[in-house]
């Protein structure tokens, strides 16, 4: 019967237990929220980039019908709140006081009785600006005439360059660079990743809910990381913390996006406990698009340096990074740039320097978001598509390149020239997978077929590594936490369990695969195993769900608290049994004795006995937690590949096929990690050939709306072609190594990589993205290739 | 993304509506689809104080062809062109087109009347109206009178020639002859998006296979519907070959007005008028002669 | 100001309400009557997550106020399940795996309702034209396509609706 019972393990593809109130409209998203007399909040944005306040006029809007209050960075002041720590070392406006930063930064915070007279109030307010000069280009930022853009933080920061970070060995590097100028080939490239944004269906926003009696504060947070917003709000707000509770019920997507503090959150708690009513505050999707945490805005110039045979050897990467006008990047506090220094990526480099330079601008602020690793996107592009450059310099099949240079399976751990150990990896595999599953032979001989026709077809690879699960204690934190991550099981008498994680799930699928875990190490079904996260008053402390660190971290603290769980139900079964521990064997849902396997203890039974029948020497009841500290970052890795045809009269891009192949380890349910890869593929597909925000010379802003901002619907979707290896993680308790991100880091490349094959032999090397349809169309006219 | 304050009317007729509109002026607005009309209210675009819902009017909502003529209620939903095998066998040029305005979904409740009347050169309609040669129904107090499409669009964006106390009440187009066959053809950042150039063509050829008439209308490339005249004379009495449709493209091509914006260049805009100009013509061509 | 009393019947029950003329449908069913499972993802009409049917059509609710609805008849996510039975769509969008966050999924599936009652069989690309005035973040649509499959096998299952009958028709 335990047997039976253990069906739904690790690598089941069980259906998802969350689904039932998604699919009838009963999710609990913070927009369903509405408490008895909650009012509501809209926030007044400045039109300009870059200007000072001269005047705030409040009194039209506190005449509106149902406005009662309206909040200015003047009264922010009065409690110290107009200013708030941002998870890099920055501080961020939270209402401006004397001047505007970027345009659609907060200015006042209207409070009414309903949407409309709140949104009425915001239309009233008045505010004199006297426009100042605008800085958008990040190369500008250190010229003679820029304007100064903090000047708050002058006396620390005196020009507008927020840091410069540099790794690897500079000396080395630059030897290794003069030898292949004079013997070995040298490739350089400039490529810029364009500012985008996550944009999760559902935006941001919260109800903050303050009650004087008890100086509680509740707050309905869209949150990817509700514990240490927790931790922030105490610090910022000054309120103690085990008074404060934030619940991230069900989200909406977040990729990010919902990692950082928005004004509107502070604002609402400052209202909630300045009217003593619920304050519900909600951005609309134009304010998601111009104003929350960004992704990438880079401006790499990276080199390669190889033999002449295509060995590589080293490589020098610079990038000028555009923080916006605030440095609210959300990465572990000691790595500025993220992780961007995984760029050597797949391939062995003996060396490799890396420095990135980060500067102000008129903007909004950010900007490590859209399901990007921690810069990982930025490190892995750079690689993928410099590589593919050399190949095709060297006249090279850029397959054959890679596999040339790959990481070989007996170097790991591998110790990377950038200093990261790679736990475990198998590239040629991955990449042989893909190629065989789409006929790259095949595919190879037709687009020699079709050149000779004029017809132009691509076909381009990405064999990237990822590196997530940040990360051991000592050298990642979060605005000074330790990134470990957390799991409580308790197991009822009656034998169902109910767990509690310091992740936060955005869709992911955590109540059904971390149930699956401890399904697996219990050897219950999932079904008797519920996973509860979001409530920091209940959950145990975790630094929440995003860089793919979920199942890396929370799921081996899932795994251990499970067997710390089964090591107290053996002790128990040892009791009941009137045997050693020695002389119990497991099989998945029951201890029974070494030779007398019909003398055995289920798992539900001993849960049972930890209540009515424990014994003297062990405390009562069955529960466990674990805070995990990993040892090391996963590593998971893959190979795509994309085929594309140009429409010569368009310079549209139309993806034929493309074939994902990832590792992420040992798989907990491959029906959530293929639903992860199309979703990653879909987000990698969007910044390749549709999403950017851009800002023209006075800072106003372009695709800050879903008419602009490019989603990709159904239709310019590919039918996303999925398979997988599997090549555990070492040092990973149950060996998994986490995918979310994987596809958005892998993806972007493949489709570059792809038109630039189509349009290699007639000297195209590079195309930045988004790759519109009139950046190949101009090539295309300039080589002579465009028709009708 | 809330609206300002507006009194709101339901006109259930035709009279009823044009009473109110003659009642409130410059006040009013027609409420027709919305599709348009409700996202500039709730970005507080355009602040009418009335807004006149003529949704009811369940008149306005046919596709007949009757004495040589399709006419086309005003009201009529975009999806209903999209699924009207009459459409689909008798006039594809109008298929293309109401299948790719907006998406699927806005469609419902988009008319052809209110993309037509909203004047925006970005809608698909006006263009494959102008290459039709349709005439525009107007109703107003004192009766209907009937306006050639060329005189409906002025040279001033969103405006038309329809008197303020006057709704479109219909759309109609001649009935296709023997040898007639036209196409729209839309160049779309994604699904969903206004064009980044779009051109509609329609040819009537006579037995010898040249051309007796040419409309070509184009999408977006101005700050009004483009009608591409020079173009279209240029196809009239020839044979309509790679040769002159090539022709006809470059001068259709340089017809259009085209700003750069987050759609393109505006050099990449004309050139795509190009492109889809010759390949709408090729298109009509096949449709003309039974090709498709 | 402008206040208008309105009756609306959804899924099957008649509600009534007085609103201001610029309420949005939306705002109306999810604040007004809380029935939340309606969602608002942007305020372009581009997103489709405010998707319901309104006499029978696929509407997106954000568009359209709500004194515009007096007298109609709406159909929300919530009317999907009947008799504690789940609806085709709602067993295949589990089934397939064509939900992750779940936000966009109401409208998805409203969409979806309304494209399979006019084409109840479908090919891929009927169903990724149909469904294309839907955002979803998530899933990268391939199991949303298997999803409206799944329902559509087993809806005309259930109606033992021929397999042509999908083709043309007005």
């Amino acid at each position: 019967m335990a047997t039976e019972v253990f069906k739904h393990g690790l690598g089941e593809p069980y259906k998802r237990k969350e689904d039932a109130r998604f699919i009838r409209g009963q999710g609990n998203y913070v927009d369903d929220v509405k408490l008895p007399g909650m009012l509501y909040g809209d926030i007044v944005r400045s039109p300009y980039a870059h200007a000072l306040i001269k005047n705030i006029d409040i009194s039209k809007a506190l005449e509106v019908p149902g406005v009662l209050a309206v909040i200015t960075g003047k009264d922010l002041d009065k409690a110290g709140l107009a200013w708030m720590p941002t998870l890099s070392a920055d501080t961020q406006a939270v209402l401006a006081l004397d001047r505007v930063h970027f345009q659609m930064q907060e200015v006042a915070f209207v409070v009414g009785t309903s949407r409309e007279a709140a949104a009425d109030g915001v239309e009233a307010v008045d505010i004199d600006y006297e426009p100042l000069k605008v800085l958008v280009d990040p190369k500008k930022a250190l010229d003679a005439d820029a304007p100064l853009l903090r000047p708050d933080k002058k006396d620390r920061q005196p020009t507008n360059q927020i840091y410069h970070w540099e790794t690897g060995d500079r000396e080395g590097t630059d030897a290794a660079f003069v030898e292949a100028e004079a013997n070995g080939v040298v490739i350089k490239q400039d490529m810029y990743i364009p500012r985008i944004m996550p944009a999760p269906i559902e935006t941001c926003g919260c109800v903050a809910d303050y009650h004087k009696s008890t100086g509680k504060l509740t707050v309905w947070l869209t949150s990817q990381a509700p514990h240490v917003h927790r931790t922030l709000f105490a610090i910022v707000a000054g309120l103690p913390e085990h008074r404060i509770r934030i619940i991230s019920p069900d989200v909406g997507g977040g990729f990010g996006n919902k990692v950082p503090i928005y004004p509107g959150y502070v604002c609402a708690v400052v209202a909630s406990i300045t009217t003593g009513k619920p304050v519900k505050w909600i951005e609309d999707r134009t304010e998601n698009l111009s104003s929350t945490g960004f992704g990438r805005d880079y401006h790499i110039h990276a080199e390669l340096a190889a033999d002449k045979n295509g060995k590589v050897n080293a490589l020098r990467v610079h990038t000028l990074a555009d923080h916006g006008a605030f440095d609210a990047a959300a990465q572990p506090t000691k790595f500025p740039a993220g992780l961007f220094h995984i760029c050597t990526g797949s391939y062995d480099f003996k060396h490799a320097f890396v420095d990135v330079d980060a500067m102000h601008t008129n903007k909004p602020p950010g900007g490590i978001a859209y399901r990007c690793s921690f810069r990982v996107t930025e490190a892995s592009y750079l690689i993928e598509r410099i590589m593919d450059t050399l190949a095709h310099d060297l006249g090279k099949d850029p397959a054959d390149l890679r596999l040339q240079n790959f990481i070989q399976p007996e170097a790991f751990p591998y110790r990377s020239a950038l200093d990261w150990t790679f736990d475990s990896g198998n590239y040629e595999g991955a990449l042989r997978l893909a190629m065989k599953n789409i006929d790259y032979e095949g595919l190879r001989r037709e687009q020699l077929e079709k050149r000779a026709k004029g017809e132009l077809m691509g076909i381009g690879i990405s064999s990237f590594t990822e590196i997530v699960g940040a990360g051991p204690g000592k050298h990642f934190d979060i605005a000074g936490i330790q990134m470990f991550d957390s799991c409580e099981i308790r197991v009822h008498p009656t034998g169902k369990a109910l767990a509690r994680i310091g992740v936060q799930t955005q869709g992911q699928g955590h109540e059904t695969t971390f149930a699956q875990i401890i399904a697996a190490e219990l050897g219950m079904s999932p079904d008797d195993i519920d996973v509860e996260h979001g409530d920091t008053d209940t959950a145990p402390y975790g630094l929440g769900t995003y860089a793919s660190r979920s199942t890396p971290v929370a799921g081996a603290a899932t795994a251990l608290a499970a067997r710390k769980v089964r090591d107290k139900a053996k002790k128990i079964a040892a009791y009941l049994l009137e045997v050693d521990e020695e002389d119990l064997e497991w099989e998945p849902g029951r201890f029974f004795v070494k030779g007398a396997p019909g003398k055995g203890k289920t798992i539900q039974e001993l849960a049972f006995a930890a209540y009515t029948n424990c014994p003297p020497y062990l405390e009562p009841g069955l529960e466990a937690v674990n805070y995990y500290d990993p040892p090391n970052l996963t590593y998971p890795f893959g190979s795509y590949i994309c085929v594309v045809d140009l429409d010569r009269g368009t310079g549209e891009v139309h993806i034929r096929r493309f074939m994902a192949v990832d590792d992420c380890g040992i798989v907990i349910n491959p029906m959530v990690v293929e639903g992860q890869v199309h979703g990653g593929l879909t987000q990698g597909l969007a910044p390749a050939l549709y999403e950017e925000i851009y800002y023209d010379e006075d800072g106003n802003v372009h695709g800050g709306n879903f008419q602009d901002y490019l989603i990709p619907t159904s239709m310019e979707t590919p039918h996303w072609e999925t398979d997988r290896t599997v090549t555990p993680s070492p040092h990973h308790p149950i060996g998994a190594k986490g995918v979310g991100e994987s596809p958005t880091v892998g993806a972007p490349q493949a489709i570059v990589n792809a038109v630039v094959d189509a349009l290699a032999h007639v000297g195209v090397r590079h195309i930045d993205i988004p790759i519109t349809p009139w950046k190949v169309w101009n090539i295309l006219k300039e080589k002579g290739l465009a028709t009708d | 993304m809330i609206p300002g304050s507006f009194d709101y009317l339901v006109a259930n007729s035709v009279p009823e509506a044009i009473a109110l509109l003659e009642q409130h002026g410059d006040d009013a607005k027609i409420l027709a689809g919305g599709q348009s009309l409700i996202p500039l209210l709730r970005f507080r675009l355009a602040s009418p104080a009335v807004l006149i819902d003529i949704n009811r009017i369940g008149d306005l909502e046919y596709i007949q062809e009757t004495d040589g003529t399709l006419h086309i209620g005003a009201l009529t939903r975009e999806a209903e062109l999209d699924s009207s095998s009459l459409i689909r066998n008798r006039y594809p040029i109008l298929l293309d087109t109401s299948s790719m305005v907006a998406d699927p979904v806005v469609r419902n409740w988009a008319t052809v009347g209110g993309n037509i009347a909203h004047a925006d050169p970005a809608n698909d309609h006006p263009a494959t109206m102008l290459a039709l040669n349709a005439q525009v129904v107007a109703t107003g107090p004192n009766g209907q009178r009937t306006i050639p499409i060329e005189e409906f669009f002025t040279d001033t964006t969103f405006e038309t020639s329809l008197r303020p106390n006057e709704i479109l009440t219909e759309i109609r187009i001649p009935a296709p002859t023997e040898r007639s066959g036209g196409a729209y053809f839309k160049l779309e950042r994604k699904v969903g998006d206004y064009a980044i150039a779009g051109a509609a063509t329609y040819v009537t050829l006579d037995e010898q296979g040249n051309v007796t008439y040419a409309g070509i209308g184009l999408t977006n490339v101005g700050p009004v519907p483009i009608k591409a005249r020079d173009a279209e004379q240029s196809l009239v009495g020839q044979a309509l070959n790679d040769a002159s449709i090539l022709h006809a493209a470059d001068l259709a091509a340089a017809a259009a007005q085209p700003n750069s914006d987050s759609r393109g260049p505006a050099e990449y805009k004309r050139a795509m008028v190009h492109t889809l100009t010759v390949r709408a013509l090729r298109k009509s061509l096949a449709r003309a002669t039974g090709g498709e | 100001m402008s206040i208008h009393h309105i009756r609306v019947t959804i899924n099957g029950t008649d509600y009534e309400g007085d609103v201001d003329s610029r309420m949005l449908l939306v705002h109306w069913i999810r604040d007004g009557l809380r029935l939340t499972g309606t969602h608002i993802g942007c305020d372009t009409t581009s997103c489709g997550a405010c998707t319901i049917l309104v006499d029978g059509k696929a509407t997106k609710s954000c568009t359209m106020f709500a004194v515009q609805a007096n007298g109609r008849e709406i159909m929300t996510v919530e009317g999907l399940e009947q008799n504690d039975k789940l609806h085709p769509l709602q067993e295949g969008f589990h089934e397939e795996h064509a939900l992750q966050c779940g936000y966009c999924t109401p409208g998805m599936m409203m969409t979806s309702l309304a494209l399979l009652r006019n084409n109840p069989n479908p090919t891929e690309h009927e169903i990724r034209v149909g469904i294309s005035g839907n955002l979803c973040r998530c899933t990268g649509y391939v199991n949303i396509v298997k999803a409206v499959q799944y329902a559509a096998e087993k809806m005309r299952a259930a109606e033992q609706v021929p397999v042509n009958a999908g083709e043309g028709g007005e």
